[in-house]
């Protein structure tokens, strides 16, 4: 009896693999390296969830030359150390010609020896650091703004904000530190006076101590720079100390409507520096796909508050997705060299990359779209000096 | 000036809290010779436990963190049954392999359960700080360090003057003796553990609303009991206290006139101080020997 399902179950695994697609079939796998677990893992997950809906819309299209996208998802857990070996494992073991990756700029560096080691290009989607693409690799296409792009971004507003003298609280990465000096610099450059510059431990929970300290200063201003976490237990406990100063968060991960809901009260006024407005999308370059992405994520049952940050995960794959249509091949080599010639709009606007970084080893930048809005009245608003124009 | 006092008063909130994360798992270590790593996990739980009463239940706050601290309790006493009982004569690295497992186990399953996003319990304190001169402090904080006292001086009354306690503390003199004696030794095994869990959720109950609850929360709040425990001495409940008092205060000083970026790194420097200069502790009596 045991014999006969045995024998039965092999026929039907023969038959199973004679009638599957050929070879030439097999799917596009791509890898996608992001935080899902530790302590900015809210992000890393909203960005999985964007780059599932640019796989499926590219899937419903009829994949990428006939043959299906398929994301190959690992974990950084946050940690740099496991950024490096989750880019091994994805280039050795699953053998993906290419990667997305890997949010953090601590992270995103860890991880890139190993692109240079194997060959194998990777589609930065949220990393600040102006490191990234300064190091001379030329396996690194960045779609996010580094912290100068989006310093100078912010530049023409300085003084409609009122920035006369600004502190800083960053957390303590490569992001973080970059931070503080790209907008430090920027501010200088405008006669702005730059005071205290803290910083904070990724894990911490307690800020008052720099809180404190800042509150000794005679700012006007605070530049906020780390996840949604940690923006949001700033604001806490600034309110609690009684901190009155007007808040501009950088580096896109600020989640605005996340704020609202969690730090209530606490967030009213605040400013942040988005790369994408799903409460206005028909403000975006792209009206059409920036409504689509939206409504794709509601349908989807997402977290609204999700959506600045899943965003990059959608761009970050339809990036490599044309660089394989333009590349005609999933080589990695093939991908490198058509990623210099793509040319998309993404939901965050035209993704097109540039040359920066040592000549010769030069990485590929694009120049995003960088918007600020304001939370007022318990909602997301654009600030009184953009909406008048 | 102005600063300096509000700094020690921030220094001595935020030791409270960790004296409260280090007196559970000072109590568990002293009494029953176990280095528990799941003591983050079961302060997330209660931080989870608090969140899923008082925002998705829609119960009082301060019920929900005394269902918490029940939660706890229960959720130690099952991990002890479970997990400990079968090896009680195995060796501390045994058990300690064991713990680690658990605390792994355990926050995958947070992960899985809740997902990622931090979630904000709510309080029904005003935000508003109570201000005293130029030092300001909010009330939840207060209701938090105060209540940390209490349970700390409750834990001693415990330890000290109930016929438990006693029970307790002759088992993990001499077992044998005190089996003899008609102690219960299984029970008092799973009380001990239930009891420094019941301590670490309410930890957990009370820290949340302060901060977010997240899946790897524990991990940092087991990082600062072990510092604590190793400051105040394995198994000492006041230097527990004052070592947590002192670490508060160390790091938020540091923080503030050293650098905030190297906030930790004041810490664990006193740490190694003290491992190098007092081993068994900066409040230990005596040293112990043999």
């Amino acid at each position: 009896m045991q014999k006969r399902w045995l024998a039965m179950l092999l026929v039907g695994l023969i038959v199973g693999a004679l009638t599957a697609p050929g070879l030439a079939q097999a799917p596009i796998k791509i890898g996608v390296i992001e935080p899902l677990s530790g302590p900015v893992a809210a992000s890393g997950n909203y960005i999985r969830m964007g780059a599932e809906i640019a796989r499926d819309w590219i899937n419903a299209r009829g994949g990428v030359g006939g043959r299906k996208v398929e994301l190959v998802i690992e974990d950084n857990k946050s940690d740099p150390k496991e950024a490096a070996s989750a880019a091994e494992k994805l280039i050795v073991r699953d053998k993906v010609p290419a990667i997305m990756g890997a949010w953090g700029s601590s992270m995103t560096l860890a991880a890139m020896p190993k692109l240079e080691e194997y060959g194998v290009p990777m589609v930065v989607e949220t990393s600040s650091a102006a490191s990234i693409t300064k190091r001379g690799n030329p396996w690194i296409f960045r779609i996010s703004p580094p912290s100068e792009m989006e310093a100078l971004g912010l530049e023409q507003y300085v003084d409609k904000l009122g920035v006369k003298q600004a502190d800083f609280l960053a957390v303590n990465t490569d992001w973080g530190r970059g931070s503080v000096t790209a907008f430090g610099d920027m501010l200088k450059k405008k006669g702005a006076a730059v005071g205290a510059a803290e910083f904070m431990e990724q894990a911490a929970t307690d800020m008052n101590a720099q809180i404190t300290k800042i509150k000794s200063t005679n700012g006007d201003t605070l530049f906020l720079t780390t996840a949604v976490e940690q923006i949001t237990l700033v604001l806490k406990q600034g309110q609690e100390q009684r901190l009155t100063r007007k808040v501009i968060t950088t580096g896109g991960s600020s989640s605005p409507s996340q704020l609202i809901k969690q730090a209530g009260a606490a967030a009213e006024g605040t400013y942040h520096i988005v790369f994408f407005m799903p409460w206005f999308p028909e403000a975006m370059p792209d009206a059409k796909l920036a409504r689509a992405f939206v409504d794709e994520w509601a349908k989807r049952g997402h977290p609204f508050e999700g959506l600045t940050e899943g965003f990059r995960g959608h761009d970050g794959i339809a990036t490599i997705a044309e660089a394989i249509k333009v590349a005609g091949k999933d080589e990695p080599k093939a991908i490198q060299s058509a990623l210099w010639k793509v040319s998309l709009t993404g939901v965050n606007g035209p993704i097109k990359f540039e040359k920066d970084g040592p000549a010769g080893k030069e990485s590929g930048q694009s120049k995003p779209s960088i918007f600020i809005v304001q939370i007022k009245d318990g909602k997301v608003a654009l600030p009184d000096f953009m909406a008048k124009k | 000036m102005d600063a300096f006092l509000q700094h020690l008063v921030n220094g001595l909130v935020l030791g409270g809290t960790y004296a409260l994360l280090g007196i559970g798992l000072t109590l568990i270590f002293g009494l029953m010779n176990l280095v528990n790593f799941a003591h983050g996990e079961l302060y997330t739980l209660g931080a989870y436990a608090t969140f899923a009463a008082v925002a998705l239940g829609g119960w009082n706050f301060f019920v929900a963190v005394a269902a918490a601290i029940v939660v706890g309790a229960v959720a130690g006493a099952l991990c002890e049954r479970v997990l400990l009982a079968p090896l009680r004569d195995e060796s501390i690295d045994t058990t300690m392999l064991v713990m680690i497992g658990l605390w792994i186990a355990l926050q995958n399953a947070e992960l899985l359960g809740w997902g990622g996003v931090a979630k904000s319990i709510p309080h029904p304190f005003p935000t508003a700080p109570l201000t005293l001169g130029p030092v300001g402090i909010a009330p939840l904080r207060v209701f938090v360090v105060l209540t940390a006292l209490a349970l700390i001086g409750l834990s001693w009354l415990l330890i000290q003057k109930t016929r438990l306690g006693t029970a307790m503390r002759a088992t993990f003199q001499d077992r044998e003796t005190a089996a003899l004696m008609g102690v219960k030794i299984g029970r008092i095994h799973t009380a001990t553990f239930a009891f420094g869990s019941a301590l670490a959720a309410a930890a957990g109950a009370l820290l949340g609303p302060i901060f977010l609850a997240y899946p790897s929360m524990g991990d940092l709040a087991s990082l600062k009991a072990f510092s604590v425990v190793i400051l105040g001495g394995l198994g000492n409940l006041a230097g527990a206290t004052l070592g947590g008092v002192l670490l508060g205060i160390a790091e938020e000083l540091g923080a503030g006139y050293v650098s905030s970026g190297y906030r930790d790194a004041v810490g664990f420097v006193i740490i190694i101080l003290v491992l190098l200069f007092r081993p068994s502790g900066l409040f230990a009596r005596s040293q112990r020997i043999g």
